[in-house]
């Protein structure tokens, strides 16, 4: 479903992405672990397209990301976006934040993009909220209500950047659910995230990054119960303590 | 409050009270009491109040200049239809109500313009009065402000030449006076342009207005942009939004919201410019009068003239700051944080 290689990206000197190489399966769920400013939530952007890339291809559903017209823009509707920062849309209510994309840029029908919103608000269970405002709902149910809005263009793989990372701790726990079911759906995910619980129970796959390259990959049980790299087990360590 | 800080304040309060009338009572008497409210002349008040009658006797001036007598209805039919034209766009969800913007637009001009056969033509220089300024103001804020939205996003471009052309146009329009613009509209542009396309003065005169108050409206929207977080610019391209769809149903919908007091502010500046116009000879609500008390039946009552002139433009200003304050609130009806 995505296949990154070689993927060098630069912040002026700055060498953020250095040689990425990854895939993900359909249906793989993957999550990323590593310290600020290794590159992880720099990588998940570059794959839908937020921040360009200097070297390296990534292609999704088959799709060159940087190809011209159709072809990258066929890529980056593969996938959806959730933020650390829900950046839902603040004029517009929970349902309209929905069915923007949807009628505007897939022309669906105003009446078929509602009742589709509406399904999808139901399955992140906010549907009750449809009508209100985002500044109206808590912190776990805006970033529900955003997990909606990216299901709502039908992507083919998720992308989620902290998506827990702003909330109050008790609202961590009801946009994990979302997000297992979500998985439960067969759903391609790569969840960049601090969640050491969450990775354990979902992960097909754990990654751990520093200073922009992937240092360890593997299944979660051997992953966190025998991590091989020091870099992995230092990091490891700092989170249990 | 204690009883004792209660009856204090009281006390204060009533003694402002008495104060207050105490000194406006000479201004309340002159400008109520004892003025004279009819007449044909001077003569016909008495001095020891303010002479009202100039202005009732010349009421229909000061509503529609020189107007054929018989034909005020068009002015007020036009100043009725240009908001009523613009009310459809601001209807959520009716976009196709939009296409009877432009209908609406074109019977106004018809009905102040005259012509096609319809009605007796009636050229700009016999429009005046108050009526003249709220013509002037609405039809220039109506282009000024898509002007100064496009002007805003040009100094934000990505592109050097069109934010430098952008922020020089508005640095240049920001930092002459209106009235110098005013001159040069009325008496530079026919010199240096061919008749035809010179158009006749009053329009020349809305032209400059408009380029010159789009720029203070540029300014205001582009604080509005500024403040749109990045991340929803973001969350727009992750939705596959792209460039266009995103500013529309983006960032100009929040940027115009947060310009909105700004831009209240522009539209008042704007409608107390247009009294500016009568330096150029047209006769506006101002120039009516001026040109009232240099008439020998009336000499001498320039206080009456220029109080009359305040408390109109007072009173438009301060209606445009409540409506606007009104759709404001509106606008922020829902969202209130919680938590």
């Amino acid at each position: 479903m995505i296949a990154i290689e070689t993927l060098h990206k630069w912040y002026g000197d700055h060498h953020v992405l250095k040689g990425v190489d990854l895939s993900v399966a359909t249906g793989e769920r993957v999550v990323v672990l590593g310290p600020s400013g290794s590159g992880k939530s720099t990588l998940i952007r570059a794959i839908n397209g937020l921040e360009p890339h200097q070297s390296g291809t990534i292609r999704v559903d088959g799709h060159d990301l940087a190809g011209r017209g159709k072809v990258g823009a066929a890529a980056r509707r593969a996938t959806g976006m959730v933020f650390q920062g829900f950046n839902l849309f603040p004029h517009l209510t929970v349902l309209d934040n929905c069915t923007l994309a949807p009628i505007r840029v897939a022309g669906v029908p105003r009446a078929e993009a509602e009742a589709r919103a509406l399904a999808l608000l139901e399955r992140v269970r906010i549907a009750d909220h449809a009508h209100k405002f985002p500044v109206q709902l808590s912190g776990g149910q805006q970033q529900r209500a955003a997990i909606a809005r990216a299901l709502a263009m039908a992507p083919k793989v998720m992308l989620f950047d902290e998506p827990t990372s702003a909330l109050d701790p008790e609202m961590v726990g009801e946009v994990l659910d979302v997000m297992r079911g979500l998985a439960a759906s067969g759903m391609t995910m790569i969840v960049v995230t601090h969640e050491m619980g969450f990775a354990r129970e979902v992960a097909d796959r754990v990654i751990f990054m520093d200073a922009g390259q992937i240092i360890e990959e593997g299944a979660p049980e051997p992953f966190f119960a025998a991590p091989r790299q020091a870099r992995t087990r230092a990091f490891l360590s700092r989170l249990r303590a | 409050m204690s009883r004792a800080a209660l009856w204090a304040r009281r006390l204060a309060l009533a003694l402002g009270l008495v104060l207050l009338l105490v000194l406006a009572a000479p201004a309340l008497r002159w400008l109520v009491w004892d003025a004279t409210w009819t007449g044909q002349s001077r003569a016909a008040c008495d001095p020891a109040g303010a002479c009202w009658a100039m202005i009732t006797a010349r009421a229909p001036q000061i509503l529609w200049g020189f107007y054929p007598s018989g034909h005020g209805w068009r002015v007020v039919l036009a100043l009725a239809l240009l908001p009523a034209g613009l009310a459809p766009l601001a209807v959520r969800g009716r976009a196709g109500l939009a296409l009877l913007t432009a209908p609406l637009g074109a019977v106004a001009c018809l009905a102040l313009l005259g012509g096609a056969r319809l009605l007796p033509s009636v050229p700009s220089a016999y429009w005046g009065g108050l009526s003249l300024n709220l013509i002037i103001g609405t039809v220039c804020a109506i282009f000024a402000l898509p002007l100064g939205v496009l002007l805003a996003l040009a100094r934000r471009s990505g592109l050097p030449v069109i934010r430098l052309l952008a922020t020089a146009y508005i640095e240049t329009a920001r930092a002459a006076p209106l009235i110098v613009v005013l001159f040069a509209a009325a008496v530079l542009v026919p010199l240096l342009v061919p008749a035809p396309l010179a158009l006749d003065k009053l329009a020349r005169a809305m032209v400059a207005i408009t380029l010159f108050e789009a720029a203070y409206m540029a300014e205001a929207v582009r604080g509005g942009l500024m403040a749109v977080p990045q991340g929803q610019r973001e969350a727009a391209q992750a939705l596959g939004l792209g460039p266009m769809r995103t500013l529309v149903y983006v960032v100009l919908p929040q940027a115009l919201r947060t310009a909105a007091p700004a831009l209240v502010n522009s539209f008042i500046g704007l409608l107390k410019d247009t009294s500016l116009i009568y330096v150029i000879g047209v006769l506006d609500l101002t120039g009516v009068l001026r040109n009232a008390v240099s008439d020998f039946a009336w000499q001498g009552l320039e206080p009456e003239a220029y109080i009359f002139v305040g408390l109109t433009f007072w009173l438009l200003c301060f209606g445009l700051s409540r409506a606007s304050a009104v759709l404001e609130r509106r606008f922020q009806a829902a969202p209130t944080p919680i938590g």
